[in-house]
């Protein structure tokens, strides 16, 4: 890759980290968050919806200064984790992740969600007259066959988080190395005199690794449709 | 004799089943009605996919159920294995992994519980007896109507239950395939000892299979019993219509006829020769009959000159009215009970009464396969 420069690089390969922190982080509480709001009803169950979706509609920067004063040093939990387990998120990429992730869950969340309203319940009756039970039937039964949105929604939610901007900036700041991702890079290049060329540069990468990112979950879901025959 | 007992009430959205019967599960016991009876409400019951209001389920001495105890054995752990009309094969699965899936689990719980039952289902029998070997790499998707419901059937067995419930199994198949799978399910019954639910609002699937009859109707039960018994009962009328309404028995194979071809078959005392093409029958064999009530004509003497052959010496039992126009005549032919209808105009004609010797005169006899095999007790 010697047609990208070091900070491109640098750039490119922090996104990727973050990006994909952020979707591990994300896996089990997007599938547990999709499985209560298709399969249980309890009490504040349209809060709590409600709540999953709040990344998507509130400014993005809002979302970081809140991270920050609940993660950050003097934070409540910011202060905790730093005590108890000597783990820093304020300035590092795993605060960069950490955000990410806040940003990306709601789409996590429906595209898991979607699947799994798919999946016929009929399916999870029978494997329990054969004998599973509860734990047993949501491992060899749903599971599999809510893959492809599980994985649809992964890869959806790894380019989406490639260009998370405003949540990153404002939680941990625009540090080279540690939290300058992408579209961070982007933003320096086009605030600095003559750094159109490298905006333009940076911004195609942009856009071939989201496009790249779309397109192959795309391929994923058809092809695990396939293999289950629908 | 291992049985099942129920007694359970449900009451959903305007529906109210009361249901309550106690029958031997040897064989094949038919929950017959029309759709919408509640027969699947009932087998949900049993099975444990829904639960009851109130009520009590005994199965071979394990109480399933008891709401006035509170207890409620969960689905996966009664041990019943449940055919549905969709066959319900898992997708993600070969033929062979969702056999597998039952067998694991049958496996795992037959090895934890320290209890080996009686594993009557082995892999190699029921992948024979349902034909599946050449299927078994294939995918549920690619499976005709009727292979998904035998690879559903023998999922259920291979979870070694103490009890199968079939719900509609051939209903969802045309009739070519109804006719494709019910000769596994004959062989199910007379080769494997596990006890069976079959539920069906189609009569001639009873008449083929059934031992024991439960007549559902509007969440009720109307009546229990064997199916010979069930088939005289008056109930019957309203569930399958008066043309269908008409005796079941059993008759022995004494042979064929070497003028007219015809197969010569025993009944209580009587003989009957009915046309039995495309069957291979062996002498000595069993097979159910049906003889319609609308098929059997009463003479008082025998008559001579008459086109119909089949002619038995019998005794009334009883009469009683069927419609607006017709009676039912019950009539013992040596052990054997016939249905005739007659006009009351002709039971009056004839002075028909119980304990009067008339000939039964019987145009047409439908072969309803096999009777289930006497068990042993």
């Amino acid at each position: 890759m010697t047609w990208l420069s070091p900070a491109e690089l640098s750039a490119l390969h922090l996104s990727l980290i973050v990006a994909g922190r952020s979707v591990l982080l994300n896996l089990p509480f997007a599938i547990g968050a999709a499985w209560l709001l298709t399969r249980r009803r309890f009490f504040g169950r349209m809060a709590f919806d409600a709540l999953v979706h709040l990344p998507m509609v509130l400014p993005p920067v809002v979302v970081g200064y809140l991270l920050l004063l609940i993660f950050g040093r003097h934070g409540p939990v910011g202060a905790r984790l730093s005590r108890a387990f000597d783990v820093e998120l304020v300035f590092n990429r795993n605060g960069a992740a950490l955000a990410t992730a806040v940003m990306c869950f709601p789409f996590m969340v429906r595209a898991i969600r979607l699947s799994l309203e798919a999946v016929d319940l009929g399916l999870e009756e029978v494997a329990r007259t054969l004998g599973a039970g509860p734990v047993d039937r949501f491992v060899t039964i749903t599971l599999p066959l809510m893959l492809p949105g599980v994985l649809a929604g992964t890869v959806t939610a790894f380019a989406a988080g490639l260009g998370e901007f405003g949540a990153v900036i404002t939680f941990v700041s625009n540090i080279p190395g540690e939290t300058r991702t992408l579209p961070l890079a982007l933003y320096t290049a086009l605030q600095s005199p003559g750094g159109d060329h490298e905006a333009a540069r940076l911004a195609a990468i942009s856009l071939t690794l989201g496009l790249g990112g779309l397109l192959l979950a795309e391929w994923l879901t058809r092809r695990l449709r396939r293999s289950l025959g629908a | 004799m291992p049985s099942l007992s129920v007694r359970v009430a449900k009451r959903r959205g305007g529906f109210d089943l009361q249901a309550e019967f106690a029958l031997p599960t040897a064989g094949v016991l038919a929950l017959f009605g029309r759709s919408g009876c509640g027969k699947t409400t009932l087998s949900h019951l049993i099975a444990g996919l829904i639960a009851p209001d109130e009520g009590r389920i005994e199965l071979d001495g394990t109480v399933l159920l008891d709401t006035a105890a509170g207890l409620v054995v969960p689905a996966e752990r009664r041990e019943i294995g449940y055919v549905f009309q969709d066959a319900r094969l898992f997708p993600h699965l070969s033929v062979s992994g969702n056999l597998a899936y039952a067998e694991r689990r049958a496996e795992r719980r037959t090895g934890s519980a320290g209890q080996r039952r009686l594993c009557y289902a082995s892999r190699e029998a029921v992948v024979a007896l349902l034909a599946l070997g050449p299927l078994l790499e294939r995918r549920p998707h690619s499976l005709s109507g009727g292979e998904r419901q035998r690879v559903a059937i023998a999922r259920a067995l291979l979870s070694q239950p103490r009890l199968l419930l079939l719900d509609e199994p051939l209903a969802s198949l045309d009739a070519a395939r109804r006719e494709e799978v019910l000769p596994y399910l004959e062989s199910l019954r007379d080769e494997i000892a596990v006890p069976i639910i079959y539920v069906s609002h189609q009569f001639d699937e009873v008449l083929r299979l059934a031992t024991h009859v439960v007549l559902l109707e509007g969440g009720r039960i109307l009546a229990q019993g064997d199916l010979g018994a069930i088939s005289l009962l008056p109930e019957m009328r309203a569930i399958v219509g008066p043309d269908a309404i008409g005796a079941i028995f059993t008759g022995n194979v004494l042979g064929r006829d070497a003028d007219s071809g015809l197969l010569r078959l025993r009944v209580g005392q009587g003989e009957l020769q009915i046309r039995a093409d495309g069957h291979t029958v062996g002498t000595g064999e069993s097979l159910r009959l049906q003889v319609l009530a609308r098929d059997v004509i009463i003479a008082l003497e025998e008559p001579r000159a008459i086109s119909v052959r089949n002619h038995l010496r019998g005794i009334v039992t009883a009469v009683a009215g069927d419609d607006a126009e017709t009676d039912l005549v019950s009539i013992e032919i040596g052990g054997e009970i016939l249905l005739a209808r007659v006009t009351h105009a002709a039971t009056r004609g004839l002075e028909l009464r119980a304990g009067l010797p008339v000939w039964a005169l019987v145009k047409s006899v439908t072969l309803r396969g096999r009777p289930p095999p006497k068990p042993q007790s």
